[in-house]
């Protein structure tokens, strides 16, 4: 069985997209669309990675991110923030609450997959 | 009299341009041409009867050639100067410069407003970018709308034998999401367009009521009546305030204007101001009014002819100046803060504690204002709200009182042009000043 994703966004077109290409290429997709029960999706999930979406519905991105990192369960989850900020501050914001790697809309599917694939190490 | 280094430059200036003899000039303001060839090389200080006899003479506002108009040029120069970090620019001419070419020398203040005003604007914009919440979510919007397209023309585009109900999934969601980014950017641009160039600030609001002011020489008659007119009639024809803000801050500054009016008329308080040397306490009790009420009071007094200008500074809490009429020969910053050792702060350190302080200008020629300073509680304070003060000061060339036998404190305009070469709170380097 392929490993597993969490995509947690709130926008269907994209989730549907991004599960798309993943699927294909082998992984298992879980989608989830709020930012308030996300943590308790990722303990329920318990994803191999994490894409993370910055603006969500309920609590943002950014502060999921905190608590991931605060819970030695998931300190060192892969997550792969998702943001339509792409500026320097916003980079560095990523960067200090901990994730592992940061992506500006638009993106592409490759670029998607292979960060996916490199958090991962596959 | 008033003490100048560019009065005489000026003169001079002025009746070369308009083609008068030195003998000629001096006859006419019954002086000799030799005293008059003194003064055009500023080796004689005027002012009063003879600086009006001269601008008579010469056709020109006896103001423009005060010290005053001279110390808010040479200060926007040197400000002009300090913020051109890769030009060696000569400041310690900056003086003869604008004497002698006092046209350039008035392009490089206008151009240095210009170039504030656009910084202004440059700055509202970004800050519009970055906090407004309804831009923010228009464009985080439409980047959502185009990444979704993006990702699923890449997956039509790439993926071969897609199956037909995905096809017909990723057709629908194109669809859609062209619809949405079609509809989200003509929404942009319609609120984009809703701003209109007074929003985005042509100059600060503060600075626009503070123009205002300045053309109605801060003395507003309509508002000295008994039936005094409403604010709406005050501000027809108030080309300089274009902002809402604007227009918000200068009705405030009515309603305020007014109850001072109000406490204390202008024929009575006139005169009392007058007889008490301007002092704000024996005024306070006069007129059973407040100190700081009394300095605006003072400050909004119409300006005689010939008389040096008084000139009024507010702060709020957090010392940001909040209302500037500049006395001649005391420039006030326009924009960053002040010299720490006004005594306007002492006063915000020192709640409800008046202050009186002999200060002395830094600057070629040192120029002497009483000052006085008090630090009252905002309106709205309650006893549980943190207490918010906001301090006045009132400043009164010396020419114009007795001065009292008090220690001269030397304070500067702002530490960025500050001339004075040791100072213990200096904020940051002077453009002006020796290395300590």
């Amino acid at each position: 069985m392929g490993k597993r994703v969490l995509l947690i966004e709130d926008e269907p077109n994209i989730i549907q997209a991004i599960s798309f290409i993943l699927a294909q290429d082998g992984w298992r997709v879980d989608t989830h669309a709020d930012g308030k029960t996300a943590l308790a999706e990722v303990a329920r999930r318990n994803p191999d990675v994490v894409i993370l979406d910055v603006m969500l519905p309920n609590r943002s991105g950014f502060e999921i991110l905190q608590d991931l990192r605060a819970d030695p369960g998931t300190a060192d989850l892969p997550v792969l923030m998702l943001t339509a900020r792409g500026q320097k501050k916003d980079r560095e914001m990523a960067e200090r609450f901990g994730a592992s790697r940061f992506m500006t809309k638009p993106f592409s599917n490759a670029e998607v997959l292979s960060a996916v694939r490199d958090l991962v190490g596959t | 009299m008033p003490a100048t280094t560019l009065i005489g430059s000026r003169i001079r200036e002025r009746r070369l341009t308009l083609g008068i003899k030195q003998s000629v000039l001096a006859q006419t303001v019954e002086i000799s041409p030799a005293y008059l060839n003194l003064i055009e090389h500023n080796k004689r200080r005027i002012g009063g009867k003879l600086l009006v006899s001269l601008g008579r003479a010469l056709d020109i506002d006896p103001t423009q050639l005060a010290e005053g108009a001279e110390a808010t040029v040479l200060a926007a120069l040197r400000d002009a100067a300090a913020r051109a970090e890769d030009i060696a620019v000569e400041i310690d001419r900056v003086e003869e410069f604008a004497g002698q070419f006092s046209g350039w020398a008035e392009l490089v203040v206008m151009q240095r407003r210009q170039i504030a005003v656009l910084e202004h604007t440059v700055e509202t914009l970004n800050d519009r970018l970055a906090h407004d919440p309804h831009l923010a979510a228009s464009l985080h919007d439409l980047l959502s709308s185009v990444t979704a397209i993006n990702s699923t023309a890449s997956i039509l585009v790439d993926t071969q034998d897609i199956a037909g109900e995905w096809r017909d999934r990723f057709h629908r969601n194109l669809a859609e999401d062209s619809t949405r980014l079609a509809e989200g950017a003509q929404a942009l641009v319609r609120y984009l367009d809703e701003v209109s160039d007074t929003e985005l600030g042509t100059s600060t609001p503060q600075d626009e009521v503070e123009l205002w002011l300045e053309a109605r020489g801060y003395h507003l008659s309509e508002l000295e009546r008994a039936l005094p007119s409403g604010p709406e009639t005050v501000l027809r024809g108030a080309t300089q305030i274009k902002s809402t803000a604007a227009k918000d801050l200068a009705a405030r500054y009515l309603v305020r204007y007014r109850a001072d009016a109000a406490k204390m008329p202008l024929g009575a308080f006139s005169s009392a101001a007058a007889e008490a040397g301007f002092d704000p306490l024996r005024l306070t009790e006069m007129f059973s009014s407040d100190p700081a009420a009394v300095m605006r009071r003072i400050a909004s007094l119409p300006q005689d002819d010939g008389q040096l200008r008084l000139g009024l500074v507010s702060c709020d809490g957090s010392g940001t100046l909040i209302f500037r009429k500049p006395p001649d020969g005391f420039s006030m910053p326009r924009v960053g803060a002040a010299c720490p050792l006004w005594p306007l702060y002492q006063a915000l350190s020192r709640p409800m504690v008046p202050i009186r302080a002999l200060v002395e200008l830094a600057g070629r020629e040192a120029q002497r204002f009483l000052t006085y300073a008090v630090a009252q509680p905002q309106a709205g304070a309650g006893f549980d709200a943190p207490p918010v003060f906001e301090a006045t000061m009132l400043i009164l060339p010396a020419e114009r009182v007795d001065v009292p036998d008090l220690p001269v404190q030397r304070i500067g305009s702002t530490c960025r042009i500050c001339p004075r070469a040791k100072c213990d709170v200096r904020r940051e380097p002077s453009v002006l000043a020796a290395p300590a």
